[in-house]
């Protein structure tokens, strides 16, 4: 959809004889009725694909009763918290409070607007498309401040305190490896992207060395970004109970819950789309055929989904300090080095 | 200077208060810790106990000593073999009545097998309070093995009450020897995994390597014993300076280690794992023949006086204290509890750590609650 | 240059614990093998529990409906806690013209009992044993308290305990 007169407007001007103002309008409601429902499915599968992997790790069965394999355990779940009350602490801050869930789900969704997932279904395609997922993420992080400060929780408020500044610092890593990439390819449009991966094979194959390092790289940075294991001492159950979200219940925690799922995977795709080619099919296979490419899309994220899921199943969590030495002691010069050697290689003509 | 004078009288940080509650995924059981918290790090720890007290001890004053070895099941209620058995053992000191050999290798087989399932039920929830959550499912697989093992011959999976003032209350039932040997191959096979899993991760050395540090000198002073003593290098296994049933018949060796800290701690227990596979594998295949029941009276009375027997539980020095007045009941039995001994270190353990570090030396110090309250 | 030895040995590490748990994984996707889980209220017609697995106290009956305990309280005597309870009476024996102790309700209270096997160990007649039933919650708590003699049920005459 990146010409003014998309496969929609055009439906709805010939066929259903609306203006072009008119077309306009309903056009964006319905791309956007169609991402809350991409989300919505989205959140649903992926609590579900959780529950089945992390069972499968811990030699149990995972939820295998209501529908074929349990694939509607998570709508009964989802039934289950929208029937309960939205409880809080007395003395809260009620106005803080009460937005701060917003801010998550709001930024889970503009991130969501820009995924390529096939050449014909992007919704929002601009120029800044890279940096505009970085900073919508990062916005993300004020939601969790604000749930923890406004519960008036001590617990809650160590949450928040320590999930802002992993938060924080793990996106100078994401930033740097971003820009590493972009220095490959030349661009920040996220079809232009896709469009150079086309024709020189996969990134992570044709930027060798440098590639793989910022591979590694975004996806220990990634996983602390969207706060899970190793690096969810933000939720630390074994610590604090629940962390910055221990005072919501109900439909405000299901946000929270949601949102983490989609920011997982967010940043798998953004790993898809840098690295691995977003849509493109190994060999190019199936390049021509239009609208397979949100199959190849779906793959390729969830295989970079279920690896970030095998790391929470494995590992311990980090300390906090451990956290932060971790990440400016070792991740950030790494980083910075890698831009350099990027550079270097480009400027050489040392890429496929 | 002037500059750090000026702010360090305007800055005020306060200490604030935090209640990690009785009821507390961290803490292994009802305890209750108040912490003193300056940001993140930890200026005091006051536990709180109590919350599960039963008041064993009295009961044990109004029943007579055959029916307060039922009783001495729920004090630590992982290693009800060796509390079974150290009230039978003073018994039978006291009164003495002699046992015979197959009785001594059949408690010291139990023993040993209790004290493996401990440690596993241990290092499952040590990987799951530091956050690898898979480890909790597989030491508890490996720990149902053990359960049917007991189930079997014992009747019962935990609390078993299995051994009597006289011997042990069946014989063995004929499986047994043959899910023994199944179990150490299987098991043989899985600590090595354990290893990879949790001991060599980078993760967690760096959450435990200098964590908790307790010299011997202060184990010394608080009384520890058990093998959190033994990572500070002080030699307190009750199994080779006072031995008892069958240990004295058997080659195995005390785990320890000086450094003391949570890492220390930890491979004490792994490393006691293989002694204690070892110390059955002498035992099995040579079981001796006999009754597994010496006659008693029916009302045994003990002679006045004041007895002591120790025996080494998972976590550490279990002492049964008898004052008899020649009455079938005792006039006061009082059992000196492991763990409530190891956990006064966690307050030298803790102060200047942060909260992470104390759920680590919690879980390292490896307490049963109602070991404490009794 | 141990920082980059530091990095090489810490992925080394890491990568051998996720082989750990990847390899069950695996397993378990493709087929069952690994899975320990037992669905429970699905196998309950194939479910067999040990022979000395102590669920509950129960007196045994034989084909007749004649139980073998003759009230001798020895096991009320040696519970700990005071869970049975027994109801008796004496009338004239037919066989010796004397008066004996007969049962008339051996009270249970599965509330209170610790399973430890005391009483059971105590009978001289072998009259309780253990029963292997384990599904003992219910919503009503005076079904805790059984009665063990089966209505109608009378002393087997004339039993002579063998381990006597």
């Amino acid at each position: 959809m990146t010409a003014n007169n998309t496969i929609i407007t055009d439906f709805l001007m010939n066929e259903m004889h609306l203006t072009a103002d008119l077309a306009f309008w309903v056009e964006i409601v319905v791309v956007a009725a169609v991402y809350l429902g991409v989300f919505a499915v989205l959140g649903l599968f992926l609590v579900w694909m959780e529950r089945r992997v992390a069972a499968f790790f811990q030699l149990r069965l995972g939820p295998n009763r209501r529908g074929p394999a349990g694939i509607f355990q998570t709508v009964a779940d989802a039934l289950k918290l929208v029937s309960k009350e939205l409880t809080g602490t007395e003395k809260r801050d009620r106005f803080l409070y009460t937005i701060a869930p917003y801010f998550v789900i709001v930024t889970a969704l503009m991130a969501l607007a820009v995924l390529p997932f096939s050449y014909e279904l992007q919704a929002f395609d601009i120029n800044l498309g890279v940096f505009f997922i970085t900073s919508v993420s990062s916005v993300a992080v004020i939601g969790i401040f604000l749930a923890g400060w406004a519960s008036n929780n001590k617990f809650s408020l160590i949450g928040g305190m320590r999930s802002g500044i992993q938060m924080i610092s793990y996106e100078l890593s994401t930033g740097m490896v971003i820009v590493a990439m972009a220095v490959l390819t030349g661009t920040l449009q996220l079809s232009e992207i896709v469009g150079y991966q086309q024709e020189h094979g996969w990134l992570i194959l044709s930027g060798h060395i440098p590639a793989i390092i910022g591979f590694m790289i975004f996806m220990i940075a990634g996983t602390a970004e969207s706060n899970r294991t190793p690096f969810d001492l933000v939720e630390a159950e074994s610590e604090l109970g629940s962390g910055y979200h221990s005072e919501y219940s109900g439909m405000n925690f299901a946000y929270y819950f949601l949102a983490e799922f989609v920011n997982m995977f967010i940043i798998s795709a953004m790993a898809v789309i840098l690295f691995f080619g977003a849509w493109l099919s190994p060999f190019g296979i199936t390049d021509g055929i239009p609208y397979v490419g949100v199959i190849w899309f779906v793959i390729k994220t969830l295989g970079i989904v279920f690896v970030m899921m095998w790391f929470r199943w494995t590992f311990p969590r980090f300390r906090i300090d451990q956290l932060l030495t971790l990440e400016w002691k070792y991740l950030i010069p790494i980083s910075m080095v890698n831009i350099v050697l990027m550079a270097i290689v480009v400027w050489l003509g040392l890429t496929f | 200077m002037g500059n750090q004078q000026f702010l360090a009288d305007k800055i005020r940080t306060e200490e604030y208060l935090l209640n990690m509650g009785p009821q507390h995924p961290a803490t292994h059981g009802v305890m209750r810790m108040v912490l003193k918290l300056d940001g993140e790090e930890i200026r005091d720890v006051e536990p709180v106990m109590g919350y599960i007290h039963r008041s064993i001890e009295k009961m044990c004053e109004h029943v007579s000593y055959k029916q307060a070895i039922h009783l001495t099941d729920r004090l630590d209620y992982l290693s009800s073999h060796m509390n079974n058995e150290a009230v039978a053992l003073l018994v039978e000191k006291a009164a003495g009545i002699e046992v015979n050999d197959r009785i001594k290798v059949i408690r010291t087989i139990m023993a040993e097998l209790t004290r493996l399932a401990s440690h596993q039920l241990w290092w499952a929830v040590m990987g799951m309070d530091t956050g690898a959550l898979t480890t909790f499912f597989y030491g508890f697989r490996d720990r149902e093995l053990i359960n049917d093992i007991f189930e079997e011959t014992c009747g019962s999976r935990l609390t078993m009450n299995y051994s009597l003032i006289g011997g042990v209350r069946y014989d063995l039932h004929e499986n047994f020897v043959k899910r023994v040997k199944d179990f150490i191959a299987h098991f043989k096979k899985k600590l090595p995994e354990y290893d990879n899993l949790l001991s060599n991760n980078v993760i967690f050395r760096k959450r435990t390597e200098g964590i908790g540090i307790l010299t011997k000198e202060q184990v010394i002073d608080f009384g520890m014993n058990g093998p959190t003593a033994r990572a500070s290098g002080f030699a307190c296994d009750i199994r080779k300076k006072l031995p008892y049933s069958a240990y004295d018949k058997v080659d195995f060796q005390e785990i320890l280690a000086t450094e003391g800290d949570a890492f220390a701690r930890y491979k004490v227990r792994i490393l006691e794992m293989w002694e204690s596979m070892s110390i059955i594998e002498q035992l099995i295949d040579n079981i001796p023949e006999g009754e597994h029941r010496v006659k008693t009276k029916a009302v045994i009375k003990l002679p006045e006086g004041e007895f002591l027997q120790r025996v080494e539980t998972a976590r550490g020095d279990l002492g049964v204290y008898v004052i008899s007045d020649g009455k079938k009941n005792p006039y006061r039995l009082k059992f000196r509890s492991p763990s409530f001994a190891n956990m006064h270190g966690l307050n030298t353990m803790s102060v200047g750590t942060k909260i992470a570090d104390l759920v680590v030396n919690f879980s390292t110090i490896d307490v049963v609650v109602p070991d404490i309250d009794r | 240059m141990s920082y980059f030895g530091d990095i090489a040995n810490a992925t080394k590490t890491l990568l051998t614990g996720m082989k750990v748990t990847g390899k069950y994984f695996f397993v378990n996707f493709f087929t069952r093998k690994d899975v320990i889980t037992v669905e429970y209220p699905d196998n309950i017609d194939t479910l067999k529990m040990f022979d000395r697995f102590r669920g509950e106290v129960v007196m045994y009956h034989d084909e007749n409906n004649q139980h073998r305990c003759d009230a001798c309280t020895m096991c009320e005597l040696a519970c700990p806690n005071g869970s049975i309870e027994i109801v008796w009476d004496k009338a004239i024996n037919e066989e010796t013209g004397k008066p004996k102790k007969f049962l008339e309700k051996h009270i249970y209270h599965l509330e209170m009992c610790t399973m430890c096997g005391l009483c059971i160990e105590a009978c001289p007649a072998d009259a309780i044993q253990w029963g292997q039933n384990f599904h003992h919650s219910t919503r009503d708590r005076a079904s805790l308290t059984k009665v063990l003699n089966q209505p109608g049920s009378s002393f087997i005459p004339g039993y002579k305990n063998p381990k006597k």
